[in-house]
């Protein structure tokens, strides 16, 4: 697999970090059901996902990738900063 | 039919005409006591032992593919008892308790190899980690030995001792694990069930699951709608997929985890090796095929394939552990979709819809657990009270932070195990 780095270009996904489905962070900092959701519950998608990634070995950028979980193929990148979540 | 061995030998004296299907595949009634979706490893063994120890038989298990096509034919067959915490620790006891009968309760040959597993360590840390962990152990009632050096080198003298990166203290073997062989647990699970009268349906998926009042009344399916008084849902890495038809989002997220088979060798490898700095883990399989493995490829997958970089990484180790496998010929690599739960550990429990069961979580350590979660799994179902053993797998301890099992020690999160 490759992920299109909007910084780098394609790059190989060892320079990659997977750091899980991308979700918008709740408001708040109590405790509550939102949270939960936040860190554990996930729609975890058979079929087209968009998860953040981590170029720890490349620019040190944050994406969000749109990418297929059964077939692997990748469908686009951005930078994390640009909106991050469903 | 029974197995003997003087069965097998009436057979062989005239012709093996005699044998008969192991189960009977059935179609579906209109109505069953219990309903389990999944015709896998826990599945089948949750039915089995719903018909032998509660006399629960008016059951289908309905497998949208066929009778263990997915994780318990694509693992590593490890079978262990060796976790440290309160909640892992007696379960896995438990199961490898049933295991050790397995054989007898099944009248079937499941090849049950108790021929020990054992854990290296590589620094002074991982030696003080692993007494504690052997301990652990033996307070649950199971066997841990920790070995120095010289007591791995007896036992296993091919290792590479001398690596600069990870040198060989010591390790923990525990003797009663081993291996088992995979599709025979299912087949010897599935003819048990069978048997005693548990509808086997295949090819029939579930699309749909009905609630009524808060309570679950059936499942739809591609053979039509099936009623059900309890509904188990037991499906691993298609979890997700299935308890979203009842509403709910669970903890879980799906990760392929690959294993590898060389060509068949002279026996070479008497025990199950594990090289946890290298994450990889390898035995010798009856046929005389190496199987190995490693991590997994950590990102969310549900294609029973990984990629290159982990299959490489997972060679390294395995040279670097054991230079002697470097001239097998690897045959064949598959991988399995692991449920992962964000604290490592299962969930067996009921959920917010009366009559509906949720079994999943078992990341990448599902097979050992067969026996033990179909047993407490229908202790569930039957008597409406988890099992003692298994009381801890509750699906709400990520709610509310009681009772997480987190056996690495790295949080409970997702990505982290």
């Amino acid at each position: 697999m490759r992920l299109p780095c909007p910084l780098c270009g394609a790059r190989d996904i060892r320079e990659f970090s997977h750091m899980g489905a991308a979700l918008a962070r709740p408001d708040g900092g109590d405790w509550g059901p939102d949270w939960n959701d936040y860190l554990h519950n996930r729609d975890n998608p058979a079929g087209q996902t968009e998860e953040l990634w981590y170029h720890g070995q490349g620019c040190g950028g944050w994406l969000v990738v749109t990418r297929d979980t059964v077939r692997h193929e990748v469908r686009g990148a951005r930078l994390a900063g640009e909106g991050a979540g469903a | 039919m029974r197995f003997s061995a003087l069965r097998i030998l009436k057979e062989g004296l005239t012709g093996n005409r005699g044998w008969q299907a192991h189960w009977a595949d059935a179609t579906p009634k209109d109505r069953y006591e219990v309903v389990i979706i999944g015709g896998g490893g826990h599945g089948l063994a949750t039915a089995y032992y719903l018909a032998a120890r509660h006399g629960i038989t008016n059951v289908a298990v309905l497998e949208k593919g066929y009778l263990g096509g997915g994780n318990v034919g694509r693992n590593t067959t490890i079978v262990r008892a060796n976790y440290g915490l309160p909640g892992n620790s007696e379960f896995y006891s438990h199961s490898l308790r049933l295991w050790e009968g397995l054989e007898q309760e099944l009248n079937y040959n499941v090849m049950m190899s108790q021929r020990g597993v054992l854990n290296l360590c590589h620094s002074d840390g991982q030696r003080d980690a692993f007494a504690r962990r052997g301990n652990a152990m033996r307070n649950q009632g199971d066997d841990a030995e920790l070995l120095d050096r010289e007591g791995v080198r007896r036992m296993v003298p091919f290792l590479d001792f001398e690596s600069a990166r990870f040198p060989i203290h010591g390790g923990l073997l525990q003797r009663r694990a081993g291996t088992a062989r995979h599709d025979a647990v299912a087949w010897g699970f599935a003819r048990g069930a069978s048997a005693r009268g548990v509808d086997l349906i295949q090819n029939c998926e579930v699309t749909g699951i009905d609630i009524a009042d808060g309570r679950v009344t059936g499942v739809q399916t591609t053979r039509g709608a099936i009623r059900a008084g309890k509904v188990a849902m037991i499906v691993a890495g298609r979890s997700s997929q299935v308890a979203a038809m009842a509403g709910m989002r669970l903890p879980i997220e799906s990760h392929v985890l690959q294993a590898f088979v060389t060509e068949g060798l002279k026996p070479c490898l008497d025990h199950v090796v594990t090289f946890g700095m290298g994450h990889f883990y390898i035995s010798q399989s009856d046929k005389g095929g190496l199987v190995f493995g490693g991590d997994l490829d950590f990102y969310a997958s549900y294609a029973a394939r990984g990629n290159l970089p982990m299959a490489e990484h997972v060679m390294e180790a395995g040279l670097a552990l054991m230079p002697m496998i470097g001239n097998a010929q690897l045959l064949r690599s598959w991988g399995g979709i692991m449920d992962m739960s964000p604290d490592g550990s299962p969930i067996i429990d009921r959920t917010h819809v009366e009559g509906l069961i949720v079994n999943c979580g078992w990341c990448y350590g599902g097979f050992k657990a067969v026996p033990g979660s179909g047993d407490v799994t229908a202790h569930l179902i039957a008597t409406g009270t988890p099992h003692p053993v298994a009381a801890r797998f509750r699906l709400d301890r990520f709610a509310t932070g009681r009772g997480l099992m987190d056996e690495e020690g790295t949080g409970s999160q997702h990505n982290l195990h």
